[in-house]
């Protein structure tokens, strides 16, 4: 059972992650209740359905789909996640920023896929603030992996402030 | 230098520590082999054909004789007492024991010196021309903007899982020194016309296995937007970048499916977004880092020495060297100095232990305790008196650095090669040596004068192959190392004269054995045609094309046409 960190600590997942089957199959079937995080093909399929039916919402980017494409539907959601399918494939470090910074959500972000301990101070940099670890991982020692760093350079939705204009600010 | 204040030097404590407990975990067997690979690239740990090689990062390629210190005492302790200046401006060790890597980084830290985003799919090493802050023709000391980017790309929490690799040159003079043409993202600083500073960006230029010319994406970006800018162009490449063939993932592909106008529009539609924002960078802040850089307190002298000029006139040996090896200076008085490390017989590029602790002492002797590594690996004194350059090249020749090459054929850049690495399809060492051993007579190389040529092992094109004006690249042929050669190549205006240009192949290529051979065919070619002393060979190249060259090698097209239908009726 994979474990989920949200703000630093270890927590029961009352989420259920809707996956895609393989490539060109058919859309899964949509459950009648609970707390579900759909793809978002699913959500553009059956918008009508999934707004109707009881439970809590929340959809889910794979690491090639567009952020933008869910801006006007946010308010939808209880919760966004971005998968990311591959240890090395860092798309979903902008989609983050993006959904954060430019489309303003204010909720739940998680991180799903190949969560690993060594990417979780980038991702919380990033704007993720829940993230479901991959199953081989090691919970206690990955919630060290967010102290791998005690500041950034650069800006970061954590940090707005680049580091440059921090140090000035205390200089004065 | 630039000093780090106590967060600079904190944050590379911290990577010691995280790749230590990466190590631990690895040797644990908590990490799988693919997960390790690319945790430990961006460490600068590769694992070569017999042993572990570890890439450590001298930013810009500017260090002080400290640093070249600590380099010669790890050479020592954890390898075979030697190491290897790469053309990015880095030093490379061969030997390290995989374990020991982290107490090697926990060295380099004690100096401020770390092996950061050496490798990996990450924003490398920021290289710059290496007549920073003393040539004449400079507009901006580009050693302040790389450490305003050093630090920028440095653990960049959005883009440190990039398609591919990502090299960034930054230019401060009027000649490009740093080859802004070549590189994933070039910048060329200017001033406007009422004298602020910007810069030129380029994009999408690149060796490797599809060598491109970088395009100009804006003429003139104003300073304060250049990490926005660059922010912009990232956040593009990082999601549209292509990530399902690594040979098709640089920028520069990216780049041309979309075309340069294109590519610019979602740049600049990115960029609106960003603009103006908290990364835009302040006054304070290019003052501040520029402060942190240690600078020499110059004399007061006149701008020739009378002594100097007299030894000039005397001292034929010395007179060839400064020709070739000292460079002017942009405060009277004072000169650049290149120690070559490309004495015929040692590969390019190697120094061993010894040979730094005694550079180092030079260092602090001639040069403020400060040196430069450039890209044509050899290492650098950018503030010698000129009173001082006769004692100098008198200790630099009892080191061996004071082959009087450079520009000059010999001076050879050269991967590692298959001596090495593990990517090479073919050697390059034995035939950087074997063309500086057929070109040893000075008098002939200095008249063929002003000539690079570049090796690489293969296609990735370490060794800068297409933009030598002879390239050469070892290939893989049934199992067999042979060599494809290209002539035309010209890495920008490191020496002035024509902008950076790709080489074209010559033709089918060659056995190691014959590769001298054809080298000096080509020189005969380019001696009977050129028109003057002054015109180079890659401008003979230039103005007649590439088939007279083509014909001293292998013949006129008649005779290759037979040759041809030869083969294949043998076939």
């Amino acid at each position: 059972m994979a474990t989920l960190i949200k703000e630093r600590r270890i927590v029961a997942d009352s989420w259920q992650l809707i996956k895609l089957g393989p490539d060109g199959g058919a859309l899964p079937e949509i459950p009648a209740q609970g707390s579900i995080i759909v793809p978002l093909a699913l959500w553009q399929y059956g918008r009508a359905q999934l707004l109707a039916r009881k439970g809590q919402l929340g959809i889910w980017l794979d690491s090639h789909e567009d952020p933008a494409t869910l801006a006007a539907d946010l308010n939808h959601f209880a919760l966004v996640a971005v998968n990311f399918p591959k240890f090395g494939d860092g798309r979903g470090y902008s989609t983050a920023r993006l959904l954060r910074e430019r489309y303003g959500w204010k909720g739940e972000l998680r991180a799903i896929g190949e969560v690993v301990r060594d990417h979780l101070f980038f991702m919380a940099g990033c704007g993720f603030d829940a993230f479901l670890l991959r199953e081989d991982q090691d919970p206690q020692e990955a919630l060290t992996g967010f102290n791998d760093f005690s500041e950034s350079y650069q800006t970061s939705v954590a940090q707005p402030q680049p580091l440059f204009r921090r140090r000035l600010a205390g200089a004065k | 230098m630039y000093i780090y204040d106590e967060i600079d030097q904190r944050l590379v404590d911290e990577r010691v520590a995280q790749f230590r407990d990466q190590m631990r975990r690895f040797l644990a067997g908590k990490l799988s082999e693919d997960e390790f690979r690319a945790l430990r690239l961006r460490n600068g740990l590769y694992i070569q054909r017999y042993a572990p090689m570890l890439r450590v990062a001298v930013p810009y390629g500017l260090l002080s004789s400290k640093q070249l210190r600590m380099f010669a005492r790890i050479a020592r302790k954890y390898d075979r007492g030697y190491g290897h200046f790469s053309t990015r401006q880095n030093i490379q060790y061969n030997w390290p024991k995989l374990e020991e890597v982290p107490d090697i980084l926990a060295d380099l830290a004690a100096v401020q010196m770390h092996a950061i985003q050496t490798s990996g799919n990450c924003v490398r090493n920021i290289t710059a021309d290496h007549f920073a802050g003393v040539a004449r023709d400079e507009i901006v000391d580009s050693f302040v903007w790389c450490e305003v980017l050093r630090q920028w790309s440095t653990f960049h929490p959005e883009f440190s899982y990039l398609p591919r690799k990502f090299k960034i040159a930054v230019n401060g003079a009027e000649h490009d020194r740093a080859a802004v043409q070549v590189h994933d993202i070039g910048l060329h600083a200017r001033r406007d016309e009422n004298g602020n500073v910007g810069f030129r960006v380029l994009v999408g230029g690149g060796l490797g296995r599809t060598p491109m010319i970088g395009h100009v994406i804006r003429e003139f970006l104003p300073w304060p937007h250049l990490l926005t800018y660059l922010d912009a162009i990232l956040r593009v490449y990082n999601r549209h970048g292509r990530r399902d063939n690594i040979f098709k993932a640089r920028i520069k592909i990216l780049v041309k499916e979309r075309g340069a106008d294109k590519f610019r529009d979602e740049v600049e539609a990115e960029w609106a977004h960003l603009k103006d924002g908290p990364a835009t960078l302040i006054a304070e802040e290019i003052e501040r880092i520029g402060q942190r850089f240690t600078r020499p307190t110059y004399l007061n002298l006149p701008a020739t020495d009378a002594d100097y000029e007299q030894k000039l006139a005397t001292d034929q040996a010395f007179a060839n060297w400064v020709k070739r090896n000292v460079h002017p200076h942009k405060v009277a008085g004072y000169a650049a100095v290149t120690l070559s490390l490309k004495k015929t017989g040692v590969p390019p590029g190697d120094a061993t232990a010894a040979q730094m602790d005694a550079v180092a002492d030079l260092a602090d002797r001639y040069s403020f305790g400060e040196l430069r590594v450039s890209h044509e690996q050899n290492l650098i004194f950018a503030d010698v008196q000129q009173s001082d350059l006769q004692e100098l090249w008198w200790a630099a020749k009892a080191l061996g650095f004071a082959t009087p090459n450079i520009g000059l054929l010999t001076n050879i850049i050269s991967c590692p090669g298959g001596d090495f690495c593990s990517l090479a399809n073919a050697k390059s060492i034995p035939i950087a040596e074997a063309i500086q051993h057929r070109f040893d007579d000075l008098d002939y190389l200095h008249d063929i004068g002003e000539l690079d040529l570049n090796i690489s092992g293969c296609m990735n094109a370490c060794g800068h192959h297409h933009v030598g004006h002879i390239g050469i690249l070892g290939v893989d042929k049934g199992g067999e190392e042979w060599y494809q050669i290209e002539v035309g190549g010209n890495q920008g205006n490191v020496r002035p004269g024509l902008p950076a240009a790709l080489g074209k192949v010559i033709g089918p290529s060659f056995a190691r054995a014959e590769v001298p051979d054809v080298i000096e065919r080509l020189i005969e070619c380019y001696l009977k045609y050129r028109e003057s002393e002054v015109e180079r060979f890659v401008d003979v190249v230039h103005r007649i094309g590439v088939e007279p060259f083509k014909e001293s090698v292998y013949g006129n097209a008649d005779q290759r046409a037979a040759h041809r239908s030869r083969q294949l009726a043998a076939h």
